[in-house]
């Protein structure tokens, strides 16, 4: 296995879980679409919520076709690609947030545009703008081997979805393939469901949960429908972190322009608050 | 633990791999390098027990007697394969047309439709959803819901409502809810991401019923299989008739499922030749146009690697055809293969191509065809033209539709005013 950084250093997701551990608090995970509302807006935001206490932060690339999203996260895409932002411009933004906060940036998107840039090339120039994980919602463990070994040459840890549905030799292939790049975590998708902001987490999430928790000793993080403090609250209960994207959407778009980033900031601090 | 080898597809493309029948898909769902199953983890688990449930079923002689009957008492199978006199004088060939126009429903998407609705009462599920561009396929999966008492709701992009309302007023007459898709190009590629993202949220009740060859693995051989009945008779017809089989065989291509299902049962036969026709919309020069195959490159789009109209960021390009069924910038992964090994050849026909085709057949065979089959027919007109045929040989275009769907369309097309 082949490791950018030196053994006696944990890798950047790694450390942050040990951190949110050693506090004994969850990890907080925000979502940033690159490029909505616009494209220095979303790079404000995301400088924001590293300022603000983010653990993680996820930057959002917009595609075409955001199969697995619901109507927030496919309006923001929407909106992104219509404003010009592609995934070059991605990375270059998120090597710009790089340089201003430590918080580890994990780029979540389809795999077409990855695809379309060239696995090796899009691996070194995602190492580069500081990129320490990925997220493909479309790209089970089947068919990525190959962007996982490519990613773990630069550092880069793929993150795996797990879901309600699916089984325990699933949830033990994804962690498997995790562990062999090292220092990731497994993102656990919290309902049977798209993307969106909801009122309340499911009643089986404490089980759906316990049975990943058999399978891997990776930190779990929530994700899917975590919108207010209680949910994260709750998450804390069981897992390491929480996700949450369309809720803060929600929030970032209900403030004034001006007041945008600041809303961002204050949505995230309330989360940790309630 | 396994290691998968999907590596190094760039550098499988460089020399042009033999033809092989009847080995793919493979165990990943691959035809070559093509294929796959690149599907979000909640619907992995469903694949993988459609799967299995598919192959059981395959196995089972009552599922195929249950199919079989089915398929000659309701469909009306087999169709007629119809010697077409006047358009074979036209072009100077012998001409037969594979009448999937007269098929229950009118178009070839019920021989998928009766084969799914069969699988999924067997596997237990109650709710049928579906995607459909032209709605022949929304259609056919109404009709076959209401015959087995399935729930059903139906995906369609606003656009394709407008232009192709009859079939939208049809498919609720036979019970079905028709949910309008809003976004993106409001056409088929975003009917079938709001019905993935419903069958995400219900896939425990629900079977989602593609209706072409595309998708995740193992959607694309499913669908081939239950659509290759077509290719199964008009081979055994042209023999019955011709007592050898045919030079060519002609199909329409959008998503690809006509074709995939007139083309794989005479793959095996390397004396006739495979021709998929796309639609060159107003011209490929222009890039208004959905001919995925002429005009794209490989991609990952709702679940499957193969042909994409993409950009060089890597998002998917809107597509533009005067017919609703063939307006889809992807394309089943086997026709990827097919064009890669150079076992099929794919071509275009421009809209005003097709328009004039429609007219042809309908003025001199007393047959109205769909706009999408209307493609097939304008690449044998062109033929014919070009003198690139010959009087002793014979063509099999499959005609995959009726084209009552269209008459709005094609009156608009010719500025004429229907009240």
């Amino acid at each position: 296995m082949t490791r950018t950084f030196p053994q006696t250093e944990q890798p950047p997701i790694a450390a942050a879980f040990a951190r949110t551990k050693a506090a004994r608090r969850i990890a907080l995970i925000p979502y940033v679409m690159a490029g909505y509302p616009d494209e220095a807006t979303s790079e404000a935001l995301a400088i924001a919520l590293g300022e603000a206490g983010a653990d993680i932060i996820e930057i959002g690339v917009p595609f075409s076709d955001p199969l697995a999203d619901g109507a927030t996260i496919q309006h923001a895409s929407e909106h992104a690609l219509a404003n010009g932002m592609t995934l070059r411009k991605a990375l270059a933004l998120a090597s710009r947030v790089s340089t201003r906060i430590s918080t580890p940036l994990v780029l979540m998107g389809y795999y077409n545009p990855i695809l379309r840039y060239g696995l090796e090339r899009f691996c070194l120039d995602a190492a580069q703008a500081g990129i320490a994980g990925l997220i493909i919602p479309d790209l089970p463990p089947e068919e990525a081997e190959t962007l996982r070994s490519v990613a773990a040459d630069q550092g880069i840890e793929l993150i795996f979805l797990v879901t309600p549905t699916s089984t325990d030799a699933r949830i033990a292939q994804a962690a498997q393939m995790a562990e062999r790049t090292g220092g990731g975590f497994l993102y656990c998708v919290s309902l049977s469901g798209v993307t969106g902001a909801r009122d309340r987490l499911p009643d089986e999430l404490p089980a759906f949960i316990a049975r990943v928790r058999a399978q891997t000793a990776l930190p779990l993080a929530v994700g899917f429908g975590v919108s207010r403090a209680e949910h994260v609250a709750e998450i804390a209960q069981f897992a390491d972190g929480a996700v949450v994207a369309s809720a803060l959407l929600n929030a970032v778009d209900a403030a004034p322009p001006e007041e945008r980033v600041a809303a961002g900031g204050a949505f995230l601090h309330g989360l940790r608050g309630g | 633990m396994r290691v998968y080898r999907n590596g190094e597809r760039s550098s499988m493309t460089i020399h042009i791999p033999a033809y092989r029948h009847g080995v793919y898909p493979d165990a990943n769902g691959r035809y070559g390098e093509f294929g796959g199953r690149f599907a979000p983890e909640s619907l992995m688990a469903a694949l993988n027990e459609l799967a299995l449930a598919y192959t059981a079923a395959r196995e089972d002689p009552t599922f195929e007697e249950e199919l079989t009957a089915l398929e000659r008492t309701y469909t009306g199978r087999p169709t007629p394969l119809y010697y077409a006199e006047r358009l074979s004088q036209r072009v100077g060939a012998r001409v037969y047309l594979k009448r999937e126009d007269l098929a229950h429903t009118g178009a070839h998407k019920i021989n998928n439709a009766v084969g799914q609705g069969l699988l999924a009462q067997r596997m237990g599920k109650q709710r049928i959803i579906a995607e459909t561009g032209a709605g022949q396929h929304g259609v056919a999966t109404a009709t076959i819901c209401a015959k087995l008492g399935l729930e059903c709701v139906v995906y369609m992009g606003e656009e394709d409502i407008r232009r192709q309302s009859l079939n939208v007023f049809r498919m609720k007459l036979l019970g079905a809810e028709v949910r309008p898709v809003a976004s993106g190009s409001r056409t088929l590629k975003d009917a079938i991401n709001e019905a993935m993202r419903d069958w995400v949220t219900n896939v425990s009740t629900t079977h989602y019923l593609i209706g072409s060859a595309v998708g995740p693995h193992p959607y694309p051989q499913i669908v081939r299989d239950f659509q290759s009945v077509i290719g199964r008779e008009a081979r055994a017809q042209t023999f019955d008739a011709e007592e050898r089989l045919p030079d060519m065989v002609i199909a329409c291509v959008g998503g690809g499922s006509n074709a995939i299902g007139m083309f794989h049962p005479f793959a095996n036969d390397p004396a006739v030749r495979l021709i998929g026709v796309e639609a060159g919309g107003a011209g490929i020069e222009t890039g208004r146009h959905a001919a995925t195959l002429t005009g794209g490159s490989p991609g990952v789009l709702h679940g499957a690697l193969s042909y994409l109209l993409q950009d060089d960021d890597g998002q998917v390009i809107e597509t533009r055809s005067i017919s609703a069924g063939l307006d889809y910038p992807g394309v089943g992964p086997e026709h990827s293969y097919l064009k890669a090994t150079g076992r099929a050849t794919y071509v275009t026909a421009n809209d005003d191509a097709a328009l004039s085709a429609f007219q042809v057949l309908s003025q001199e065979e007393g047959i109205i065809p769909a706009l999408e089959s209307a493609h097939a027919v304008a690449h044998l007109l062109a033929l014919g033209e070009q003198g690139a045929l010959q009087i002793d040989q014979i063509v099999v275009i499959c005609l995959s539709g009726r084209g009552d769907k269209d008459i709005n369309t094609v009156a608009d097309a010719l500025g004429v005013m229907l009240k």
